[in-house]
C-alpha cells in the first residue's frame, strides 16, 4: 500500500469513529485543513515535475475526493442521528386528555332555541316580531281584549298584580303575550303580520304549570285574511317546526273572549314510552288556541272590523319545546341544573337555519 | 258538565253510536273530555251463585268457594278471603283474564296456600262502582245467573263529560247539547212545549227583592201536602251515575232541572220558613249553616234570601240547612230566579263554594225559561210527591232583551274561507232556536234568549261554522307577498340572540331563571321598590320582580354546587326591570363562574387549572358586548363598581360616565354572604338596552383596507410605576401620542417582587408602529420613542425600567 494510500485509509477510518459532528470535524480540519494531511500533499505538488505531478496529483485530488465524500456522508449521518435524539427527548404523552372546546361546553337553553327556531320559520312567512313590556296594565292584558268585567282571569287568584297605586290602578304580570298584539295594533297601521315572543305569568304550581311560562302570539290583520290562511299557516309552521313531512291537524270550535270564531287545534301523534311522534298514531294533543280576532277588539284598538279583518294564535313556546325535544317535566326548564342544561341544551354552533335545517 | 246517554236520548231521538255523537260534539265546541262506559269496562264481570264456601286448609282467613257461573257450566273453584263469602249468596264473578279496575290488575289462574283458584268474587270498590270494599257483592237471590252484572245493575248507560267552555250557558243542560246535536244532523231535538199548572191558592208567602242589578227575576210557589222521600229510581240512577248522591226527592227534581234544563232551584220546607222572603244583601256579622255543613261568615257583598229568622240561602249558589228539605217535609216553596252573574262568581269565589247552581248561574241562565222552570218542576214535584200548587208569584223579570243582528251573509265567506248557501244558514240557526229572515244580502237574526253570548254578526259566523263543520274550512295559502326580504329582527332582538351565542361559545352554560327574586336579594342588587313588588306572590321568596339577572344565577350557581358541581359557569340573557313602565324594563346579558370554571375551560386539568377571576368576568363582559355590536373603541373600561362587587376586584364598562353599559368583577364577600352563597364567584351584567346604535350604513360594503407596504415595527418598554396605577392609563398615553404611526400598544408583561421597589410595579408594553408612507429612519424610530416615554412619565409618572 502507498502512503497515500495508507493516509485515505487511517482518515477514512477515522470518519467512521468519529461519535459525532464536532469529532468529525477534526477530522475533517486534521484532513483538510490548511495544515491538514491531505492539503499538505497537495502542497507538495509544486515542486513536482510535470510528469509526477500528472500522476500524483491524480492520485491525491481523488484522495481528497473521496475523503471530501466520507465527510459529508459522515455528517449526513451524524446530523440525522442527532435530530433523531433530541426529537426523541422531545416526546410528549399525547392521550393526556383535553378539555372540552368552548364551544363544544357551552349550551343554549331549549327555550332560546325554540325562540330561534319560530322567528326563522315565521320569518320566511313574512312576519316580524313584536315584544312589550312583561309588567302590563288592566285595560292592555283584559280590557282592550274584550275580557268582561268579573272575568275570572281577573281576580287575584289568577293573575299576578301590583300594589294599587294612587289613582286606584294596578299594574300586573301580563296573563299572555296579547297585550303586545294590542300595542302592534295601536302603533302600526294595517296590514300587520307580526308573532309576539315573550314571558308571561299565571298564579300557578304543579307539574304542568309553572308561575312563569312563555308563549308565542301570531297575529295577521288585513282585508282579506280569513279562517282558512290561519289553517294553512299553522300547518305550515307545525310541519317545519317539529320536522316532519305530513301532520295531522284538528281543528275545533273553542272559546276565548278575544276571539270569535275561535279554535283550538290539536295534532294527531303517537305516544309511544314517554316519546312522542307527530304525523302518526291515535292520539290527538292540543297544542294551541287561535280564531278571528274579535271585533271588540279590533275596535278598541282603533281597527275599524267592518274595513279588516284578521286571525290571531297563541301557544306555549315551552309546551312545544317540551313537545319536540321530549321533556318531561316543565318546571326543569327553570331549575339551571347544570346536568340538565348540558343534555338538553344546544350547543352554540347549533344555530337552526331553514337551509340547515333548525335542529341538525 | 256530565250526562248519560240515555239522559241525551230523552231530549234527542238518534240512532248514531255513541262513537259518532262523542266524535260529533266535540267537533261542534262541545269537546268531549271522557266517556266513561261500564257497560264496555266491566263486561267479564257476570252474575254467579256460590254453591259452597269450605275453611281453606292452609288458611284461617280464607274459603275455598265453589261457584255456579251460570250457562250449565261446570262450577269453578274460587279461593275467597271475604269475610262474607257464604254458600248460597249471589255475587259478582270475573275468570281470569279478567282486568280488574279496582286494583289494577289482570287476573290469572292462581294457586292460593296451595289450593287452585280459577277467578275471583268481587267487591263493589273492584268494580270501583263505589268505595265499599267491606266483603263481595251481595246481590239479591233472584239475580240472573251468568248474566253480565252491569248490564242487570243498570251501569248500561254510558256516563259523557264536556269540557265545556263558559260561554255556553245553554249546554249546562242535557236539554241544550241535544239542541246542537240536531243542529248537526245527529237526531230530531225533542222539545215539547211546557205546559202551566195553575195555582189553586194564592202563594201564601211573598218576596221583596232589595236591589234588582243583584235579582233581575224571581219566582216562586208554594206546594201543599206533598209527601217527600226517596225519589224514583230513574232518577236516582241518573243522578248517581253523573256522581251525584240522591238525597229525597224535593231535593233530587231540583238537581235533574239543573243538569237536564240548565236550570237550578231551590227548594225550601215551607213550614221552616218564617213570614215573607227578601233578597237582600246580607249584613256584616251574618252567617249560614249551608248544606254541605259548612258554616259561612257573609257580608253585603253577598245577595241571600232572608226571613224573619234571617238568612235561609245563599241567592244562587246554596241552600240553609234550616230550611232544608227533609222527609217531614209537607209544603214546599220552589223557588226559580235570575241571579248577577259578576256577584255570583264573586261570592262563589270568595266562599269557596263551588256548587252545581254557581256554575250555571255565573255563565247566566236563560231569563225566558225562569217561569217555565218553575212550571215544569211543580209538575215533577206533583208527579213524585203529590201536592197541590200555589198560584206563582213573581218579581222583576221573567225574560231577557230582544237582540235581533243585521248579519250580511257574506260575514261567513269573509271571515272564515266557507262558502254556505243561504237556506243553509237559515237552517243551521233555526235548528239553534235563532230565527232568520229577510232575502238578504243582509238578513235579521233574532238571537234566543238562552244565548247571552251571542252578540255580533262574528258571533252568528260562529254558530254557522261550528254546525256547517270547521274540517271544512279550506286550507288557504297565505301569500308572503311582495316585500323584499328583510332581517326581521329588532336590534335588540338581534342582541340578545348574538349574546347568548357569544357567551355560549366560550364554554358557559345559559340558565332561564325566575323574573321574581327575593326582597332581600332585590334590594342588595338595587332594587325592591314597592312599585316592583308582587301583592299576591306565589310564595314568599319570589316577592320582587328582579332588578338583576345576577341574584337568580348566583342562587342557581349554589344550587348546582349543592348537587355536588362546584365548578359551574352559567350565564342568562332576559328581562329586568327598574321601574314598573315599559321604558324600565331591560334587557340584561349576565354570566356567573364559581370555581374552577376559568375561560381555559371547567375543573382541575393536568394542563394548569385556575380559579375563574375577575379577568374572566371581563372577557365574558366584553365578548358580549362585542357580539352584540358596541363600540368597542369607545368602551371605557374604569375600576371599581357597584357596592355588591369587591371593591378592588371590579371594574366598569362605560362610554363616558353617563352611559354605563355594565360591570364585572368578584363578588364582594358581604354580598355572598346575604345571599347564602359560597364564593369567590365572578360575575359580569351588561345591559344590552345601553349599547348605542349603530349607524345605518346605506351599502353592506366594508371599507377599503390600506395594506402597508412597509413593515412594522415593535419596541418593547417598562415602566416603574406606583402599584396604584392603571395599566390602561399607560397603554392609552402610549397610544395618544401618534394615532396614525400607533397601531397597537400590548401590555406583555405585569411584574411586581423582587428587583422592584414595595409599593412599586413594572408594566411592560410592546408598541407596535406602522409606517406609512416610506420605512423609519433610525431617528425617527427614536424621536417616537421618546415622546413615549415622554408621554407615559406624564401621565403615570412612570419611570423607564433601567
Amino acid at each position: 500500500m502507498t502512503d497515500l494510500a495508507q493516509l485515505q485509509a487511517q482518515i477514512i477510518a477515522d470518519i467512521a469513529a468519529a461519535a459525532n459532528e464536532a469529532a468529525l470535524e477534526v477530522v475533517r480540519v486534521a484532513a483538510l485543513g490548511k495544515k491538514g494531511s491531505i492539503s499538505a500533499l497537495l502542497a507538495t505538488l509544486g515542486k513536482m515535475s510535470p510528469d509526477e505531478r500528472k500522476t500524483q496529483g491524480a492520485a491525491i485530488n481523488q484522495a481528497k475526493d473521496e475523503v471530501t465524500a466520507a465527510l459529508a456522508a459522515r455528517r449526513d449521518v451524524l446530523k440525522s442521528a442527532a435530530l433523531d435524539a433530541r426529537l426523541a427527548s422531545e416526546t410528549v404523552d399525547v392521550t393526556l386528555p383535553l378539555r372540552d372546546a368552548p364551544t363544544e361546553a357551552g349550551r343554549i337553553h331549549p327555550l332560546s332555541q325554540v325562540w330561534d327556531e319560530l322567528t326563522t320559520i315565521f320569518a320566511d312567512m313574512g312576519f316580524s316580531v313584536a315584544e312589550g313590556p312583561d309588567i302590563e296594565t288592566d285595560d292592555y292584558n283584559f280590557t282592550k281584549l274584550n275580557f268582561p268585567e268579573g272575568h275570572p282571569a281577573r281576580e287575584m287568584h289568577d293573575t299576578f298584580f301590583f300594589h294599587p297605586k294612587e289613582d286606584g290602578s294596578r299594574m300586573l304580570l301580563r296573563t299572555h303575550t296579547s297585550p303586545v298584539q294590542v300595542r302592534t295594533m295601536l302603533s302600526q297601521k294595517p296590514p300587520i303580520r307580526v308573532i309576539c315572543p315573550g314571558r308571561t305569568y299565571r298564579i300557578d304550581s304543579d307539574a304542568t304549570h309553572t308561575p312563569q311560562f312563555h308563549q308565542v302570539e301570531g297575529l295577521v290583520i288585513d282585508k282579506t285574511s280569513h279562517l282558512g290562511h290561519l289553517k294553512w299557516i299553522l300547518h305550515e309552521f307545525c310541519k317545519a317546526f317539529f320536522e316532519v313531512d305530513h301532520i295531522s291537524m284538528r281543528f275545533r270550535p273553542s272559546f276565548f273572549p278575544f276571539t270569535e270564531p275561535s279554535l283550538e287545534v290539536d295534532i294527531q301523534c303517537r305516544r309511544d314510552k314517554g316519546e312522542i311522534r307527530f304525523g302518526e298514531g291515535e292520539d290527538w294533543l292540543e297544542i294551541l288556541g287561535c280564531g278571528m280576532v274579535h271585533p271588540n277588539v279590533l275596535r278598541a284598538c282603533g281597527i275599524d272590523p267592518d274595513e279588516y279583518q284578521g286571525f290571531a294564535w297563541g301557544m306555549g313556546i315551552d309546551r312545544i319545546a317540551m313537545l319536540k325535544y321530549g321533556i318531561a317535566d316543565l318546571r326543569q326548564l327553570f331549575d339551571s341544573d347544570v346536568r340538565w342544561l348540558s343534555h338538553y341544551g344546544f350547543k352554540p354552533l347549533e344555530v337552526p337555519t331553514l337551509a340547515g335545517g333548525l335542529s341538525s | 258538565m256530565k250526562f248519560t246517554l240515555s239522559w241525551l236520548k230523552d231530549h234527542l231521538a238518534t240512532d248514531e253510536p255513541l262513537d259518532t255523537l262523542a266524535e260529533k260534539l266535540t267537533m261542534i265546541g262541545l269537546e268531549v273530555e271522557n266517556i266513561e262506559d261500564k257497560a264496555k269496562a266491566l263486561k267479564p264481570f257476570t252474575i254467579a251463585k256460590v254453591i259452597s264456601a269450605e275453611q281453606h286448609p292452609n288458611a284461617d282467613r280464607l274459603r275455598v268457594c265453589m261457584v255456579d257461573t251460570g250457562n250449565g257450566a261446570a262450577p269453578v273453584q274460587v279461593v275467597c278471603g271475604a269475610p262474607n263469602a257464604r254458600s248460597g249468596l249471589v255475587s259478582v264473578f270475573s275468570p281470569p283474564g279478567t282486568y280488574i279496575p279496582g286494583k289494577d290488575i289482570t287476573l290469572g289462574v292462581g294457586t292460593i296456600r296451595g289450593v287452585e283458584s280459577r277467578g275471583m268474587l268481587c267487591s263493589a270498590a273492584e268494580l270501583q262502582i263505589s268505595n265499599d270494599h267491606d266483603g263481595i257483592m251481595e246481590l239479591p237471590a233472584d239475580a240472573p245467573i251468568g248474566a253480565a252484572y252491569a248490564e242487570w245493575a243498570g251501569l248500561g248507560d254510558p256516563v259523557v263529560e264536556i269540557n265545556l267552555t263558559p260561554n255556553r250557558q245553554d249546554c249546562t243542560g242535557v236539554h241544550g247539547i241535544a239542541r246542537d246535536l240536531a243542529a248537526a244532523d245527529m237526531g230530531k231535538f225533542k222539545d215539547p212545549t211546557i205546559k202551566p199548572i195553575k195555582g189553586e191558592f194564592p202563594c201564601p208567602v211573598q218576596v221583596t227583592v232589595e236591589d234588582a242589578t243583584l235579582c233581575p227575576g224571581f219566582a216562586m210557589r208554594l206546594v201543599r201536602g206533598v209527601k217527600n222521600g226517596p225519589s224514583p229510581e230513574w232518577l236516582q240512577k241518573r243522578l248517581t251515575a253523573i256522581g251525584l248522591r240522591p238525597i229525597n226527592a224535593l231535593v233530587d227534581i231540583t238537581n235533574f232541572m239543573t243538569y237536564d234544563r240548565a236550570r237550578p232551584l231551590h227548594v225550601f220546607d215551607a213550614k221552616k220558613v218564617k213570614g215573607n222572603l227578601v233578597v237582600r244583601r246580607a249584613r256584616d256579622g251574618e252567617t249560614l249553616l249551608a248544606l254541605d255543613g259548612r258554616t259561612y261568615n257573609l257580608d253585603p257583598a253577598v245577595c241571600v234570601i232572608a226571613d224573619e229568622h234571617g238568612v235561609e240561602s245563599l241567592a244562587g249558589i246554596m241552600g240553609g240547612e234550616a230550611s232544608g228539605c227533609d222527609e217531614n217535609t209537607t209544603d214546599v216553596l220552589i223557588e226559580s230566579a235570575l241571579w248577577n252573574e259578576i256577584n255570583i262568581a264573586q261570592t262563589g269565589r270568595k266562599l269557596g263554594i263551588n256548587s252545581d247552581a254557581r256554575y250555571r248561574f255565573e255563565r247566566g241562565v236563560d231569563p225566558a225559561f225562569m217561569v217555565p222552570g218553575l212550571e215544569l218542576a211543580t209538575k215533577l214535584v206533583m208527579e213524585m210527591c203529590g201536592g197541590t200548587p200555589s198560584e206563582t208569584v213573581v218579581a222583576g223579570k221573567a225574560f231577557g232583551e230582544d237582540r235581533v243582528i243585521d248579519f250580511p251573509v257574506t260575514e261567513v265567506k269573509r271571515l272564515s274561507g266557507i262558502e254556505v248557501q243561504q237556506p243553509e244558514m237559515k237552517r243551521i240557526l233555526t235548528h239553534l232556536g235563532f230565527m232568520m229572515a229577510g232575502p238578504g244580502p243582509v238578513v235579521k237574526v233574532a238571537v234566543p234568549s238562552w244565548r247571552s253570548d251571542v252578540h255580533g254578526k262574528a258571533d252568528i259566523v260562529e254558530e254557522i261554522v261550528r254546525i256547517f263543520g270547521v274540517d271544512k274550512v279550506p286550507m288557504t295559502p297565505f301569500e308572503r307577498g311582495e316585500d323584499a326580504r328583510k332581517p326581521v329582527l329588532t336590534p335588540l332582538q338581534q342582541r340578545t340572540r348574538r349574546a347568548r351565542r357569544a357567551l355560549a361559545s366560550r364554554g358557559v352554560i345559559e340558565a332561564v331563571t325566575w323574573s321574581f327574586i327575593t326582597k332581600s336579594a332585590a334590594k342588595l342588587f338595587g332594587g325592591g321598590q314597592r312599585e316592583l313588588e308582587v301583592a299576591n306572590p306565589i310564595a314568599a321568596d319570589l316577592s320582587d320582580m328582579r332588578p338583576t339577572l345576577l341574584a337568580g344565577l348566583i342562587a342557581a350557581a349554589q344550587a348546582n354546587a349543592n348537587r355536588g358541581v362546584s365548578d359551574v359557569a352559567l350565564f342568562e340573557v332576559g328581562q329586568i326591570f327598574k321601574g314598573d313602565r315599559p321604558q324600565d324594563q331591560f334587557i340584561a346579558a349576565s354570566g356567573v363562574r364559581r370555581g374552577f370554571a376559568s375561560s381555559e375551560g371547567l375543573g382541575r386539568h393536568w394542563s394548569g387549572s385556575a380559579q375563574a377571576d375577575v379577568f374572566d368576568a371581563k372577557a365574558d363582559a366584553l365578548a358580549v358586548l362585542a357580539a352584540a355590536g358596541a363600540p368597542m373603541q369607545a368602551l371605557q373600561i374604569v375600576a371599581g363598581g357597584p357596592a355588591w362587587l369587591h371593591p378592588g376586584r371590579s371594574g366598569t364598562i362605560q362610554i363616558g360616565p353617563q352611559n354605563v353599559l355594565g360591570h364585572f368583577g368578584e363578588v364582594h364577600p358581604g354580598a355572598l354572604e346575604a345571599l347564602g352563597a359560597d364564593g369567590p364567584l365572578v360575575v359580569f351584567e351588561v345591559i344590552l338596552d345601553r349599547i348605542p346604535e349603530a349607524k345605518k350604513k346605506p351599502t353592506r360594503a366594508k371599507p377599503v383596507i390600506e395594506l402597508s407596504a412597509f413593515q412594522p415595527v415593535t419596541r418593547d418598554f417598562a415602566f416603574i410605576v406606583d402599584r396604584g396605577v392603571k395599566a390602561g392609563d399607560i397603554v392609552r398615553a402610549a397610544q395618544g401620542v401618534d394615532k396614525k404611526l400607533i397601531t397597537g400598544v400590548n401590555v406583555f408583561d405585569v411584574y411586581e417582587g423582587k428587583g422592584i421597589d414595595d409599593g412599586k410595579k413594572s408594566i411592560g408594553i410592546a408598541v407596535t408602529i406602522q409606517p406609512r408612507e416610506k420605512t423609519l429612519t433610525d431617528q425617527e424610530i427614536e424621536a417616537v420613542a421618546a415622546k413615549i416615554v415622554a408621554e407615559v412619565t406624564k401621565k403615570t409618572g412612570g419611570m423607564l425600567r433601567g
